[in-house]
């Protein structure tokens, strides 16, 4: 099962590297990821996608909370959370397409961005299923680059991440604790 | 007005070493650290021990840290200097080991350039250390060093890295020792949940064929006395792992001995047939479980560790304790004492001491023995008389390391250094160095191969110049002693490159460097050796040339099931 994980982290270099590091060195496999700064200057926010049993995702959650740099981890799948992806798409086109990609691209809430003689470039947001379903209706019709952001996620609510309750290891009932 | 002083980077490191109570460091110069070694030249504070290779420094301070109980340090300078110290981080962040390892680094401004004796030991180092550093700013140095000193030994202890560019080290600030912490992100438990604690008690109560298996976290969180009190208390055989020994006395009434690969056919068959098993510091290696699927098939498993990450990791745990060693066993114990079923619970579990102990007296630790050659367990044997069990023994990596675990009696705790993890070899003589500054009065011997000493031996050297009298112990022979056994037992005798056939002569080896020389080669000269040994007052070694066909037993081969032991 895929699990989107929120990680807080100091706003330090060489931060990355050690989450990389540590899903590199202990054979685990990241789908996606994503960084900034948050409101805090100080932190920053990466959201990650990973997958695994049962186990391997708690040794990955803690592994990430045994982390000095590592302020907070919280396992998004575990609540109600909303995911976004933006993605910019160039497609190829022609004459006859033209209609056709402007047509799929209101349909999928997108926006051209930027226009040739022969591409479109589109921009368009979404969860995976919606971002998929638009390459793949531009598939046919000329994909020639794309460049996806991964994921970015957020509690539904007013729960921010600041206020999610912090991952406790293995204290009670054999498993992971919020406490 | 009172005039600020302002000091240079390495004046603040020796400043803030000083004030973090440090007063030995193990370390070799170079270009990238020269303002320091500049600064310690009139320091009578610090004492630097001069090694003659970077690996030994660390090993060093490793040995150093696990016989005095707080952090080794270590200097060394940019490039290889910094390179040659990651076996030994590896080695200590295995065996969770708390160390503080300073690297030069060249000016930032080069950094990324490929400079002359330039490495990224921060992103080399980043997988072998509990935490590293690149201190940018000389106003980060002093608050650098104390959270490295901090995360090094608190929690689960392991090594930290601070690297140091020249220009921090020349530039200068107003001194200020940082008074408080401030890491958001790193906040070790230690105290075990209470409830989990009562839940395991009664498990414990509730089981007939329980087994303590303790490792060295139980040495590390200074526990040994309580698990032995635990132990006692409740009369539970207790099984050790090769890091643990020493954490509960071997001549307790309830000891097994060590388990595993080469432990004792007791502590594999009663870890195997239990109904319970209370894991105290010590991570179900794979070296401890063999077959993971068959392991202990039928035990419900306490799990006590005070890294998270440690529990459920290899084994299915019922009732995980998050928490330092020593907290949650004197809550453990607390709670037993207060339950009167405690005598019941012994003559309960009686039926089952008598199987272990039928194990135990079936297939007890033992070997051929002869009259013609030399035998390496004689040898420990006999090294285990001749200092009465009170020495510090460390060990290289292989056959000599298993046969001093096995022969060996350690009583106590910090008496046993090993390479546990990482199996190091030529871990065992620099530690030795590293005990022996940590504690001169006691007598230290390195039991070692002929193929590991030669690893590290021109530390010869480093314990001549300071008088340190480090015993070596040799038990040569003429080969990789494991990896030959391995090649014995699984691939039809082929000794591909494990025979060592160009002998050095190690006596001369020592007298070379200004140590004693010693050689045994029949079993009669034995005792003789090691009494000279013992008596010298400075550094020796002693070459015992022992049978060249004698394997370790019990042996447990690769991938198989505990219980699936090679008898002698």
């Amino acid at each position: 099962m895929k699990h989107t994980i929120s990680v807080l982290v100091e706003n330090e270099f060489g931060v990355l590297a050690r989450v990389a590091t540590l899903f590199s060195g202990r054979g685990f496999n990241i789908e996606s990821l994503c960084v900034a700064e948050t409101m805090d200057p100080t932190a920053s926010r990466i959201t990650l996608v990973t997958s695994g049993n049962e186990q391997i995702i708690e040794q990955i959650l803690k592994q990430l909370n045994k982390l000095v740099c590592v302020i907070k981890v919280v396992d998004m799948t575990m609540g109600d959370f909303v995911d976004r992806e933006l993605i910019l798409v160039k497609v190829a086109a022609q004459e006859s397409t033209k209609a056709e990609i402007l047509r799929l691209v209101d349909i999928f809430r997108g926006k051209i961005v930027d226009v040739s003689p022969n591409t479109y470039t589109i921009e368009a947001t979404g969860d995976d299923g919606k971002i998929n379903a638009i390459i793949e209706m531009l598939r046919p019709l000329g994909i020639e680059e794309i460049a996806r952001t991964g994921k970015v996620a957020m509690s539904r609510g007013a729960l921010t991440l600041k206020e999610s309750k912090k991952i406790r290891q293995g204290v009670e009932n054999g498993g992971l604790l919020r406490s | 007005m009172e005039e600020k002083v302002r000091l240079t980077g390495a004046e603040i490191f020796v400043r803030t070493l000083i004030d973090m109570g440090v007063d030995t460091i193990f370390g070799y110069p170079g270009g990238a650290v020269i303002n320091i070694y500049d600064t310690l030249f009139n320091n009578t504070s610090i004492r630097h021990y001069l090694v003659r290779h970077e690996q030994a420094a660390v090993h060093a301070a490793d040995g150093y840290a696990r016989i005095a109980g707080k952090p080794g340090v270590c200097l060394v300078t940019s490039g290889p200097g910094a390179t040659n110290t990651v076996t030994g981080m590896a080695t200590a962040y295995m065996d969770s080991i708390p160390l503080v390892v300073f690297t030069g680094q060249v000016p930032t401004l080069l950094i990324g350039n490929d400079a002359f004796q330039e490495a990224d030991i921060v992103g080399i180092s980043r997988p072998c250390t509990k935490y590293n550093y690149l201190v940018k700013d000389v106003n980060d140095l002093a608050r650098i060093i104390k959270e490295a000193f901090h995360i090094a030994s608190s929690g689960r202890p392991g090594p930290v890295l601070v690297d140091l560019p020249k220009d921090v080290l020349t530039a200068s600030t107003e001194y200020v020792f940082p008074k408080e912490l401030k890491l958001r992100g790193y906040n070790p438990n230690y105290k075990g949940h209470p409830k989990q604690i009562e839940k395991a008690v009664d498990l414990v109560f509730n089981s007939r064929r329980p087994i303590i298996y303790a490792g060295g976290g139980v040495i590390l969180g200074d526990g040994a006395k309580y698990l032995t009190e635990l132990a006692d208390l409740l009369g539970v055989p207790v099984a050790l792992t090769l890091m643990g020994l020493g954490g509960y006395p071997a001549s307790g009434e309830n000891f097994l001995g060590m388990l595993g690969m080469h432990g004792t056919y007791a502590a594999n068959m009663t870890i195997t047939n239990s109904d319970l098993i209370i894991a105290i510091g010590a991570r179900f290696d794979d070296r401890v479980t063999g077959k993971v699927d068959e392991f202990a098939p039928l035990a419900k498993i306490i799990h006590i560790d005070i890294d998270p990450t440690s529990i459920k990791k290899n084994v299915h745990v019922d009732i995980p304790i998050v928490g330092d060693v020593k907290d949650c066993l004197k809550k453990m114990i607390n709670i037993v004492k207060g339950k009167k079923e405690v005598k019941e619970y012994r003559r309960k579990i009686r039926p089952w001491k008598s199987q272990v102990e039928k194990w135990d007296a079936d297939h007890p630790l033992k070997y051929k023995e002869s009259k013609s050659q030399i035998k390496p367990q004689y040898v420990v044997e006999l090294i285990y008389e001749k200092t009465a069990g009170k020495a510090i023994i460390t060990t290289e990596v292989g056959q000599n390391q298993m046969w001093a675990a096995q022969f060996y009696r350690f009583d106590k705790p910090r008496t046993f250094l090993t390479s546990g993890g990482l199996g190091t070899m030529g871990y065992g003589f620099p530690a030795a160095i590293g005990a022996q500054v940590a504690k001169p009065d006691m007598l230290v011997i390195d039991i070692a191969g002929d193929g590991s000493i030669q690893m590290n031996i021109q530390e010869l050297a480093t314990a001549v110049q300071y008088k340190l009298p480090v015993k070596i112990a040799i038990l040569n022979n003429g080969s990789l002693g494991m990896v030959r056994q391995w090649q014995e037992l699984f691939f039809d005798g082929k000794y591909s490159q494990t025979c060592l056939p160009s002998y050095p002569n190690f006596v001369k080896i020592a007298e070379a460097y200004g140590a004693l020389g010693l050689r045994a080669t029949k079993p009669s000269q034995v005792e003789d050796v090691v009494e000279k040994a013992i008596k010298h007052p400075g550094p020796v070694v002693m070459d015992f040339v022992v049978d060249p066909q004698e394997m370790v037993y019990p042996m447990v081969p690769a991938g198989a099931p505990i219980s699936k032991m090679l008898l002698v």
